[in-house]
């Protein structure tokens, strides 16, 4: 592997067969990075939800968040409006953004635990509205990508995605870092966060519009893939303490690192067949979120 | 030093606040006083800035406080709210050292005397052998107490307080609202408990329904007539020391 990429990066002649060179070049390794950059992503963004909602069963699949971005970027292709992943992600955003207003709407800004039942509520409409779409439409292309966007899977990713993604990534990272100070004063609540100086409309509307720009580009290039930005934050937080300054860094790390594994997992445990990503983040996340559940996590 | 002068608020239709004029002096610890529902938390809110008066202004020192930046405010007035939870684990430091968040100089470290000032707020609430405790560990005074500190850390030049002995036992009531008068830091509070006010407060504002109804030295302030009004209690107020206290009489069953 490592002679293809030195080949490609023209530090040595290329030596590998052509077919090789592609597999690894075109495939592999595109779609390992993807899976650091979508990990470390969505893994951010919840932590950041965390916070924000002081629900610590936030994360962008349990808020509705990716499904709405899925049903965005379905809607895209279904309208056969334009192909890429620009346009993908602009109907994701546009998804994303809707599925959270009317899940903020709905909650009220109340109680956290209306916060996660109005945002599984509407990711269930939103699912059931993208299978209706798609069998509306009775297109083979859109009937077969419903699994993927449902479900995730990183096997898409190629190079100019990555770019993407990855330049939505860095930017997040520099505005949520910038406010790491600013998310730790929301421990006792919005008014306590208001009354040590933090500008909580405007830093909130921050916060929330960037986690869910990245994650419609996230959902744009893997579909919805669950419990990683559950997961990730709160095994990060037992080992880093509640400090926002080093939780979001490790953050990003570990959800990196924790994609990148599962999917290799999830490509090689059951070869030649292939489990979605998802499909095995869930079937890891769900144990966790019950016990959350069970410690008393919607408080 | 604070001033509010003649400030009103609705929330929709329903008149909250209804030009309200009070004032605390630099110095001294004045207390709000008034049944469920008559304002007080609404005209603590004002003053802390956390919502802008519909009509009149809230002015400390020389200054609007509805025209202050958030930060500003928060350098000059902290908030002691009634009960305060949190679900992240962290120790009464991090808690006290919240209160440094306004002074920040830089977006990323502490400053060098946050830490000293830190410690300094913790022994002024006597809380300086739990430093490193878990907050879920405390009682319900360790955590008010925590609070006050963190109040301290600020720095403020006003102290506002929103019923905070409500969850909190007799002596710890006490213990609190000694520490604050103890701190000397300006105060205006919320309080429920009458005898607690005129034990402690050096004038009060009564409110009902959204006015004041009545203001100046708790002795001259709490009357039979007055509590009946308000609070529509039957009431006796005796003598101790110069102080007055409050006796209920049994409503007729």
């Amino acid at each position: 592997m490592w002679t293809v990429v030195a080949g490609h990066l023209g530090l040595t002649e290329p030596s590998v067969p052509l077919l090789r060179d592609h597999i690894v070049w075109q495939l592999r390794l595109p779609r390992a990075l993807g899976a650091a950059v979508v990990g470390a992503g969505l893994a951010v963004t919840g932590a950041v939800m965390q916070t924000v909602t002081r629900n610590s069963l936030a994360d962008p699949y349990l808020l509705g968040v990716s499904s709405g971005a899925a049903l965005g970027a379905v809607g895209v292709i279904v309208l056969g409006l334009a192909h890429g992943v620009a346009a993908l992600t602009a109907g994701a955003f546009l998804g994303a953004l809707l599925a959270f207003g009317v899940v903020v709407a709905l909650a009220g800004g109340s109680s956290p635990t209306r916060v996660v039942l109005a945002g599984v509520a509407i990711g269930q409409l939103c699912a059931a509205v993208t299978s209706f779409v798609v069998i509306w439409a009775a297109e083979p292309h859109a009937t077969q990508s419903i699994t993927f966007w449902l479900s995730g899977s990183l096997a898409r990713v190629d190079w100019t995605a990555l770019a993407w993604a990855s330049a939505t990534l860095a930017a997040t990272l520099g505005v949520v870092l910038l406010k790491a100070r600013a998310l730790n004063a929301f421990a006792f609540g919005e008014e306590a966060a208001a009354s040590l100086g933090v500008d909580v409309g405007r830093v909130r509307w921050l916060l929330l519009v960037t986690t869910a720009l990245l994650t419609a580009v996230l959902v744009a290039i893997s579909g919805a893939i669950g419990f990683v930005g559950l997961i990730i934050p709160h095994a990060v937080r037992f080992l880093t303490g509640p400090d926002h300054r080093r939780v979001l860094p490790v953050v990003a790390l570990a959800g990196a690192i924790f994609l990148v594994w599962v999917d290799t997992a999830a490509r090689t445990v059951f070869e030649p067949r292939e489990l979605p990503v998802g499909v095995l983040t869930a079937i890891l996340g769900v144990p966790a979120f019950a016990f959350l559940l069970r410690r008393g996590g919607t408080r | 030093m604070l001033d509010i002068d003649d400030v009103s608020w609705s929330a929709g239709a329903t008149r909250i606040l209804y030009e309200v004029t009070a004032a605390v002096p630099r110095g001294s610890l004045v207390g709000l006083l008034g049944p469920n529902g008559s304002g007080k938390t609404t005209l603590v809110r004002a003053v802390a800035g956390l919502l802008r008066p519909a009509r009149g202004r809230v002015t400390l020192g020389e200054d609007d406080v509805a025209q202050q930046p958030r930060a500003v405010i928060a350098r000059r007035i902290a908030l002691l709210a009634q009960h305060a939870d949190t679900d992240l684990d962290l120790t009464v430091t991090d808690v006290v050292l919240l209160g440094r968040f306004p002074h920040r100089r830089s977006r990323w470290s502490d400053g060098s005397d946050d830490h000293e000032i830190v410690e300094r707020a913790l022994r002024r609430v006597d809380l300086d052998g739990l430093a490193h405790r878990k907050w879920q560990t405390l009682s319900g005074g360790e955590r008010q107490r925590a609070q006050l500190a963190r109040a301290l850390a600020q720095e403020p030049e006003l102290l506002l307080l929103d019923e905070p002995t409500n969850h909190l036992d007799i002596g710890h009531q006490l213990q609190l609202l000694s520490l604050v008068r103890r701190s000397g830091v300006t105060t205006l509070a919320a309080l429920h408990d009458l005898n607690l006010a005129t034990m402690f407060c050096d004038s009060v504002v009564v409110l009902d329904q959204g006015r004041v109804v009545a203001a100046g030295e708790p002795a001259k302030v709490l009357t039979p007539a007055l509590l009946s009004d308000v609070y529509g209690v039957n009431a006796e107020i005796l003598d101790h020391d110069g102080r007055p206290v409050i006796v209920y009489r049994r409503p007729p069953a």
